[in-house]
């Protein structure tokens, strides 16, 4: 009795904790919204987007196991879905100059306030959800990568698109006036919203069959799990969120093309999971953030250098072939990444000080190679 | 569509039908044997060309030579990224191999940029290729008509390899099951080793015919055609090598064909393969030669 109820209480111990480090992060960004300059702002405001995006992403790849090479299609999705919401009608016939847009489009568009603009960027998620479903039909009936090679298709399908569909999407010319609704607020709203679902997901029983596909399909089917529903459902929450944060950069930056949505942001994603750890929520928020910083510090490496007599001239693109090979070597080297699977919560942190007072801690049982 | 137009489509279809065969050998021999979609693939055709046109324009040497010697060094390069970047994942979980060979092809990729830089270079190809046929009404020109000629050949060399040596019979021993083949005394590493010789010989064979059909050369070539070749490979039935032949040539025919036939649609060729694509793993994920894998657990 004792037991259960300590149980209860320390859940909602939790809960709490967790509201207090949302106040703390509201009053943090507060702060910030007064005091820091735009640039700054900016990157922040790319960094919370990139959690969004890194986070629905481990869900597939890591918690799942389903090697998906789609956000980048998933985020053009969101991201035009909002474009063509949001983008105040005089400036829609101001980009649709070659030709007209097309009607539903041509005739409203969503006030610049924030309660339509979360109804666009809820759209623009469902899009990006509709897309994963489509993608996992055919995909998850099947055992094997397909998945890879589905969503890299499906990405290519919507970049050929995007720059056809003139009379949608305006082609390469893109569009440009959107409105800047991304504040800050938005953009870590957003992430925490995403963080806590996908957390939340992760630690309950649909996660836990998530993991159980990761660790041993056929395992899992034997015990019950329905393993192209729990795939799918993986998948469409992760195209959901994937939707979210294509419509939350787009108001960020106030313009798209397709350019913006290639096969680099799949890229930048996947170093970004792979260093916090395949399957660790916090280890993808934690390096997501640092990674939007990293790569603005990293420009420095492009720039030209002088190191005492020595001048090392600048090379465009260095930091690519940075990020691939450091990619490589840690999938050779350090495949778990920083945190492999590990999850900071709070009972982690709470069981502190039992740790450092008895040193035997008895060890997590951790996936070694379970390749088939 | 005259008939002229359509003879000059249909080579044109089937040469670039024959150079997506090449390159989708190389995909399917990988997968039939280790499972691994092997990403880097289409940027070892890149470096193929890059080879030739290096040996070609900077040291001056004969086309012929040149070419065999860019096979050579691709095969070096295959051989390379297996030991370095492959092997070392060879028992991780599929997800490590893959994103290993995610983040090889993007290496390569950048590498080019870098090292080359981004503007197209000017192909050299040899007036053999360059020359225009007269077919009836319809004028074909070189490339054309060796493309295929040659594709087939190297083919042909093969599967003799594969169906009459020692090392073919290793491969597909490999291919079916890689412990066994282990326990029977054969160095399965070195198999896999010259499979991704043979693979990376025949993308950069691909690579320079491409070169001669399309004579400008960057350092992103290799995308789409290598994306392109793994659609034909599935769509042929992954790890059959038949399959890949057949499935580049329905690819070629079709990417040509429904440009030819409909003009307006030339925007959408990319997308139209990768449609293909989804279609067919709904309708028929095993491909038009494949046979369903069995799971082993």
């Amino acid at each position: 009795m004792r037991k259960h109820l300590y149980a209860a209480y320390t859940k909602h111990l939790n809960t709490l904790l967790t509201l207090i480090l949302v106040g703390i992060l509201f009053l943090t960004l507060r702060w910030a919204d007064t005091r820091l300059d735009d640039f700054t702002l900016r990157i922040l405001r790319t960094g919370a987007v990139y959690i969004v995006a890194a986070v629905s992403y481990n869900l597939i790849n890591g918690i799942t196991g389903q090697f998906s090479l789609g956000p980048n299609g998933f985020m053009a999705l969101g991201g035009y879905t909002v474009a063509l919401l949001m983008l105040p009608l005089p400036q829609k016939k101001f980009v649709w100059f070659l030709k007209p847009l097309i009607w539903p489009f041509n005739s409203f568009s969503f006030p610049s306030t924030g309660l339509f603009f979360s109804l666009a960027l809820i759209l623009g998620g469902l899009m990006g959800a509709l897309g994963a479903f489509i993608v996992g039909i055919p995909s998850f009936r099947l055992r094997g990568d397909y998945l890879a090679i589905a969503t890299f298709g499906f990405g290519e399908i919507i970049f050929v698109l995007a720059n056809n569909l003139i009379p949608l999407t305006n082609g390469p010319l893109g569009m440009k006036g959107i409105p800047e609704l991304a504040s800050i607020y938005w953009c870590f709203g957003w992430a925490v919203i995403a963080t806590l679902i996908v957390k939340n997901i992760a630690n309950s029983s649909y996660g836990r069959a998530m993991k159980a596909v990761r660790d041993d399909e056929v395992a899992a089917e034997a015990m019950g799990v329905s393993v192209f529903q729990t795939k799918m459902l993986a998948f469409v929450v992760s195209g959901f969120f994937a939707g979210v944060a294509g419509g939350l950069l787009v108001p960020l930056i106030t313009t798209i093309s397709p350019t913006l949505f290639t096969f680099t942001m799949t890229f930048n994603l996947l170093i970004i999971i792979v260093l916090g750890g395949l399957g660790s929520i916090t280890g993808s928020v934690i390096t997501a953030f640092s990674f939007a910083i990293a790569s603005e510090l990293l420009r420095a490496v492009e720039a030209p250098m002088n190191i005492g007599p020595i001048h090392i001239p600048g090379i465009a693109g260095m930091r690519m072939v940075v990020f691939s090979a450091l990619l490589v070597l840690l999938m050779i080297f350090y495949r778990r990444g920083i945190f492999g699977q590990f999850e900071l919560s709070w009972d982690w942190i709470r069981s502190i000080p039992a740790k450092v007072a008895d040193k035997e801690v008895p060890k997590k049982w951790t996936r070694e190679d379970t390749s088939s | 569509m005259s008939l002229e137009t359509f003879i000059q489509q249909l080579a044109n279809g089937i040469s670039l039908g024959s150079l997506y065969a090449l390159i989708a050998i190389g995909y399917t021999m990988v997968y039939g044997i280790l499972r691994l979609i092997n990403f880097a693939h289409s940027d070892i055709f890149m470096v193929g060309a890059y080879f030739a046109f290096f040996l070609i324009a900077v040291f001056k040497l004969p086309w012929l030579v040149s070419a065999i010697l860019a096979i050579v060094l691709t095969a070096c390069v295959g051989m390379t990224i297996d030991r370095i970047a492959y092997r070392p994942v060879r028992n991780a979980p599929r997800i490590s191999a893959l994103i290993t060979a995610v983040g090889v092809s993007f290496f390569l990729e950048n590498l080019g940029l870098v090292t080359v830089g981004a503007r197209p270079k000017p192909f050299q190809r040899p007036d053999l290729m360059a020359r225009v046929i007269r077919i009836g009404p319809a004028a074909i020109s070189g490339v054309s008509i060796w493309v295929p000629i040659l594709s087939i050949g190297l083919v042909a060399i093969l599967l003799y390899v594969i169906y009459r040596t020692k090392l073919g019979m290793a491969m597909r021993s490999v291919a079916t099951d890689i412990d066994t083949t282990r326990l029977m005394g054969v160095n399965v590493d070195t198999v896999i080793s010259y499979t991704f010789a043979i693979g990376s010989a025949l993308a950069a064979a691909g690579g320079i015919m491409w070169a001669c059909k399309y004579p400008q050369i960057n350092p992103l070539m290799g995308i789409y055609p290598g994306w392109k070749a793994f659609t034909a490979a599935v769509i042929g039935g992954i790890g059959n090598i038949t399959g890949a032949m057949i499935g580049g040539f329905v690819i070629g025919l079709i990417e040509i064909m429904a440009v030819a036939a409909f003009p307006a649609l030339s925007g959408y060729r990319d997308g139209m393969i990768f449609g293909l694509l989804l279609v067919f793993l709904l309708v028929r994920p095993t491909g038009i030669l494949g046979e369903t894998l069995k799971e082993k657990v």
